[in-house]
């Protein structure tokens, strides 16, 4: 199942190859291949210091690899021009681990931002109903909207960067570090969220980074574990539990038993 | 043998002194270079279609109308400082009724400018340097990138293009308000004549000398809003770090101010002499 590469399911995202060195010496991604199903949840699991985030941020066409290609829906964005990634970068939405609100907007400012920036074919009300309509679906109490990011809960503010995500209806919606610092409860509200908004928009793909085994198992169609900068296992998330690799085996007992 | 190790040692000294001069010469234009690609790709995506003239908006009134009473403020202290430092030695060699003009040429071409670009790179860049900053690490600016806005031209050409606006304007408001000041102190407190004040303020300055400094305005709310944007826009890490780009920025700006000022300076004076001679 290592580096299972399955070419009857059509790809979201495919990663090949992919190796990354900001010093020239020491690769932090060391040639991953990985795919994540279109329509599918799938979760990137590992230690702290794997790649995880490095993975990410090149999906995210933020950083440039050293070597190897990244498919977004079929399109190769390594070769891609600046203004090309910034147009591919609109089939994602991005739910940051904390959140990544802008300050100085309002809760509805912030959902606001990417329409306003990209659908001139709309006017405000227009733009406005769209937001208090992702802003529902992300569970936020309208009373909250124009607060500002400082004056509302942590948990409010990952629904509000959740709410920005899917303001312009992505194909692919990713959250890097979701629950990281939140309680058990709204840990599972988060994963809760994850699935109905996946579950929202048919066909739509979900990539979590994530270190919580416990999420990944329930929520995750599949289940990527990376190590030194590739993908140690990847596949549903039953192979986790009948696999022989050690580090696996070990990775899996203690978040497990920890959940 | 104990010359010859001495001679090696201070060989390998030297060596190493060169090595660390040329290092710290390379870094720097290196760091130049990156600094004025980044500052013309602010000034270039200012011009690209959509403008973005209600940011541009926003940031003119927190450059420009948020810094007005700080340049008025000082604009009438320095005025009334510089002209009794004047009048001090000019009454020496009985010439008190050219101080109002010497204080007004003095602040038009050099105080205006200069001390205008410091306090608003202080107040403004200081803002500037520490709000991208805290963007950044926070992952603010990531969230831009990937909601498929381009960072510079969203956060960094509407600040560039506000402070050089801006700039002249706060000059001038700090040159009006110092004659001003210089007004009061000669003609109230020191006894020099209304009316050969204005009478020789006007014989000496002309337009040109009001112009050199709002030029010279305009080129410092360029450097300082370039530098304040560059520290803040590539800082990496935590708190700690927004703060030393702050400072960074805030330092970089000041002394680049006063450095550029002496060479637009010469510049600009070689300009109106081409001028003139044509």
């Amino acid at each position: 199942m290592s580096k299972s590469k399955n070419p009857t399911v059509e790809n979201a995202i495919e990663v090949i190859d992919l190796k990354k060195t900001f010093n020239g010496e020491d690769y932090v991604l060391n040639g991953l291949d990985l795919v994540v199903p279109k329509g599918k949840i799938t979760v990137i699991i590992g230690f702290s210091g794997t790649g995880k985030s490095v993975l990410l941020r090149h999906i995210l066409g933020l950083i440039k690899p050293t070597s190897g290609q990244i498919k977004i829906m079929g399109e190769d964005i390594t070769s891609l021009s600046d203004d090309e990634a910034i147009k591919q970068r609109m089939k994602f939405g991005v739910l940051f681990q904390y959140a990544a609100l802008f300050d100085d907007m309002s809760v509805l400012g912030n959902v606001l931002f990417p329409l306003r920036e990209h659908r001139k074919d709309l006017n405000m009300s227009q733009m406005k109903e769209i937001a208090y309509a992702k802003l529902k679906l992300a569970g936020l109490d309208e009373k909250h909207y124009s607060k500002l990011p400082s004056e509302i809960s942590g948990g409010m503010r990952k629904r509000c960067g959740l709410a920005r995500a899917l303001a312009l209806d992505p194909d692919v919606l990713v959250y890097d570090e979701p629950t990281t610092g939140l309680d058990p409860i709204l840990t599972e509200m988060v994963d809760n969220l994850i699935v109905n908004t996946h579950n929202y928009k048919q066909g739509s793909s979900t990539l979590v980074v994530s270190h919580d085994l416990y999420a990944a198992f329930r929520i995750g169609d599949y289940v990527a574990m990376l190590d030194s900068g590739k993908v140690l296992l990847h596949g549903p998330p039953k192979v986790f539990f009948e696999t022989d690799i050690p580090l696996v085996k070990k990775f899996v007992d203690k978040g497990v038993h920890k959940s | 043998m104990a010359v010859l190790q001495y001679r090696e040692k201070v060989n390998q000294f030297l060596d190493d002194i060169g090595k660390g001069v040329s290092d710290l010469v390379i870094d720097f234009i290196f760091q130049l270079g990156l600094l004025f690609r980044f500052s013309a790709m602010g000034m270039r995506l200012f011009f690209k279609r959509p403008y973005r003239w209600e940011d541009l908006i926003q940031h003119m009134e927190f450059v420009g109308n948020k810094s007005v009473f700080i340049i008025v403020l000082t604009g009438v202290f320095t005025g009334m400082a510089v002209s009794f430092q004047i009048y001090l030695g000019f009454k020496l060699i009985n010439a008190t009724t050219l101080v109002g003009p010497t204080v007004a040429l003095g602040i038009t071409r050099e105080l205006g400018p200069v001390l205008s670009g410091l306090i608003v790179a202080a107040r403004a860049g200081g803002a500037m340097a520490a709000n991208l900053g805290s963007m950044r690490v926070s992952e603010q600016i990531d969230a831009i990138e990937v909601m498929g806005v381009d960072p510079i031209r969203y956060l960094v050409s509407p600040r560039i293009m506000a402070a050089t606006i801006m700039m002249p304007f706060l000059t001038g408001i700090f040159d009006f308000v110092a004659i001003v000041g210089s007004y009061f102190l000669c003609v109230k407190v020191l006894d020099i004549d209304d009316a050969i004040f204005w009478e020789k303020t006007n014989l000496w300055v002309n337009p040109n000398h009001i112009n050199e400094g709002l030029i010279k305005a305009a080129v410092f709310g360029f450097i300082f809003a370039s530098i304040c944007c560059y520290r803040g826009f590539y800082t990496k890490g935590g708190a700690k770090d927004v703060g030393d780009a702050t400072n960074r920025g805030v330092v970089l700006s000041m002394v680049l101010i006063i450095i550029v000022d002496f060479f637009l300076m010469n510049l600009i004076d070689i300009y109106y002499k081409i001028a003139e001679y044509v």
